[in-house]
């Protein structure tokens, strides 16, 4: 048995460091970005803790660089992109899972090709087709990609499949038509699908930074991603304005985990264990 | 229109409105995907045989010379080589690592929740904002990394700019922001062992690293081939981190740049568009080697039970 006791507390000790490792860096860069320059260069003695917390930091980086903006065109993106993704995909995956029509292997397939190609193949014809358009540095040229999803088609076809049949037969003994079924029997039911596609969707294009970089160039049509990638080399060596940046760019989505945690990881979790 | 008329006569009208319902829903789904990405795979394929010209206007065709040029270029193979290692080092270690958190909190622990959702943290967190951070830890000046290490009366690393460090540098950042992706879904994996099978092998005296290799490792193959594929691919287009970190300038950017980055850097930076597609068509073949050679080497050690 002590054994057994010395085993249960290396576990925790090292699950802790683990643990402390995921955390310090950001916990370094609140600190830093609370700091004056002079405190956060300064190494002897070594400051740990910002004398007075200077959040004029944070006002002068949110007056820059217009955050109010950049939270609005991140935010404007994301939403756009989960409800285009969790709409178009759930239609077309209940058809590809239960309706019976010509050309529908085809049509699925593709949905699969589209699934094993790297993303960076279609970032030159995507960004000369908006270029066409006359969109660029528009919160359109930021969802374009993001219209439909063929990954969100077939995490939802899996959860369709796995759905009962009698369910939609008695749907439609009842006089229901096959989009009442779909939207009135069927859509409530795969709610935990559509739920983690969303934050999949959201998590993602949250993180992206090549298309936004490339396609909104303008400093105002920027996301917080892309803008912080210009921010980095136009504050150099002001360390905490930059952190005060960084923790700008961080906060909301890490807000949006803390209170969704569960929804998160099961969420993620479902997502693979359907693939 | 007489097509159409035999076409409904030969279906039955319940069947022909199903078909309907069906081209109807896939719709849109289908027009964004041929417009989206159907057709731009054959037009970046087709960029690949053209010269940009100057100021966007007039592309001169030029057949295979960009993949000439691929082949004879220095830098392709720098980036190559780049990516490889880079997916090579981040791939193992995310996964053997994320692996024993995942077993060590698949067992009967205190707090299991908590561990869980804060090894998952690095993932919510933008990567521009991430290397952010971790540039600030690496500083060679002022970077906290730098005086730790001072304080064990080691020398200052220069993590970002010593071409021979810089990878590890990026190596580091890219475990650490991904260990918690991979580590839930092999949680979620190992939750679906039946907890008698432990039982039964505890009974017969099976110790813990014995019950790992015997049960858990082929239990969770399906689950852990999953992880491995989509890591590798996601670290074979690897291009945020390295991004933010490595400005071209830097002495070693050609340690470090990886197709990605050097597709974008000609396609945007140079807007070279026919040369970009040339090597993002280069990373295409690349990933569907890897992809069809793990497929091949499944059949070997994934159990589908």
């Amino acid at each position: 048995m002590k054994k057994d006791k010395i085993f249960r507390i290396s576990m925790h000790t090292l699950l802790l460091l683990g643990a402390v490792i995921m955390i310090f860096p950001f916990a370094w860069m609140v600190l830093t970005s609370l700091k004056t320059i002079s405190e956060s260069t300064s190494m002897n003695p070594f400051v740990l803790f910002p004398r007075n917390p200077q959040w004029e930091n944070y006002k002068l980086v949110i007056q820059q660089n217009n955050f109010i903006r950049l939270y609005f065109n991140t935010f404007a993106m994301m939403v756009l992109r989960v409800l285009c993704a969790v709409i178009f995909s759930a239609m077309a995956a209940y058809a590809f899972a239960r309706l019976e029509f010509p050309g529908r292997n085809f049509f699925f397939g593709v949905v699969l090709f589209q699934m094993m190609v790297p993303v960076q193949i279609f970032v030159i014809p995507q960004y000369l087709m908006v270029d066409k358009l006359g969109l660029r540095n528009t919160v359109f040229a930021l969802v374009f990609p993001g219209l439909v999803s063929a990954f969100g088609t077939f995490l939802l076809r899996q959860f369709f499949m796995g759905l009962p049949k009698e369910l939609e037969e008695s749907a439609r003994l009842d006089g229901c038509n096959i989009g009442q079924t779909f939207y009135k029997v069927m859509l409530p039911l795969t709610k935990s699908g559509l739920v983690a596609l969303a934050i999949f969707t959201a998590l993602f294009s949250f993180k992206d930074l090549m298309w936004p970089l490339v396609v909104n160039t303008n400093s105002d049509a920027a996301t917080l991603s892309s803008a912080l990638s210009k921010i980095s080399s136009a504050y150099s060596i002001k360390y905490p304005e930059l952190m005060a940046a960084s923790v700008l760019a961080v906060w909301p989505m890490m807000l949006i985990y803390i209170i969704f945690q569960k929804q998160f990881i099961e969420g993620i979790a479902t997502s693979g264990s359907k693939l | 229109m007489a097509k159409t008329h035999t076409l409904r006569k030969k279906v039955p009208k319940k069947k022909f409105n199903e078909w309907c319902w069906g081209w109807g829903m896939i719709a849109p789904t289908m027009i964004g995907l041929l417009v989206l990405n159907i057709i731009p795979i054959f037009q970046t394929l087709y960029l690949s045989f053209f010269k940009s010209g100057a100021f966007g206007k007039g592309n001169i065709f030029v057949g295979l010379d960009n993949y000439k040029t691929l082949l004879g270029d220095a830098q392709v193979w720098h980036a190559l080589r780049n990516t490889l290692v880079y997916a090579g080092l981040v791939v193992p270690i995310t996964i053997v690592i994320a692996m024993l958190i995942a077993v060590l909190l698949n067992g009967r622990l205190k707090g299991k929740g908590i561990y869980r959702t804060i090894y998952f943290i690095p993932m919510v967190a933008a990567p521009a904002a991430v290397t952010m951070m971790w540039k600030w830890l690496y500083n060679h000046q002022f970077g906290l990394i730098n005086h730790l290490l001072g304080n064990l009366g080691i020398s200052k690393v220069n993590w970002i700019d010593d071409p021979n460090v810089a990878m590890i540098s990026i190596v580091i950042i890219g475990v650490w922001s991904t260990i918690g992706y991979s580590m839930v879904l092999l949680l979620a994996g190992l939750q679906e062992i039946p907890r008698d099978y432990y039982e039964a092998a505890q009974i017969d005296g099976a110790s813990p690293v014995k019950q790992f290799f015997k049960i858990t490792l082929p239990l969770v193959s399906p689950t852990l081939f999953f992880v491995l594929v989509t890591s590798i691919i996601t670290a074979m287009q690897v291009f945020d981190v390295i991004y933010m970190m490595i400005d071209v300038k830097s002495p070693s950017y050609e340690s470090t740049v990886s197709l990605v980055y050097l597709f974008y850097n000609n396609s945007f930076k140079y807007s070279n568009k026919g040369y970009g597609s040339a090597i993002v068509i280069l990373l295409l073949l690349i990933i569907m080697i890897i992809t069809v050679i793990q497929t091949k080497l499944q059949k070997k050690w994934v159990n589908y039970m």
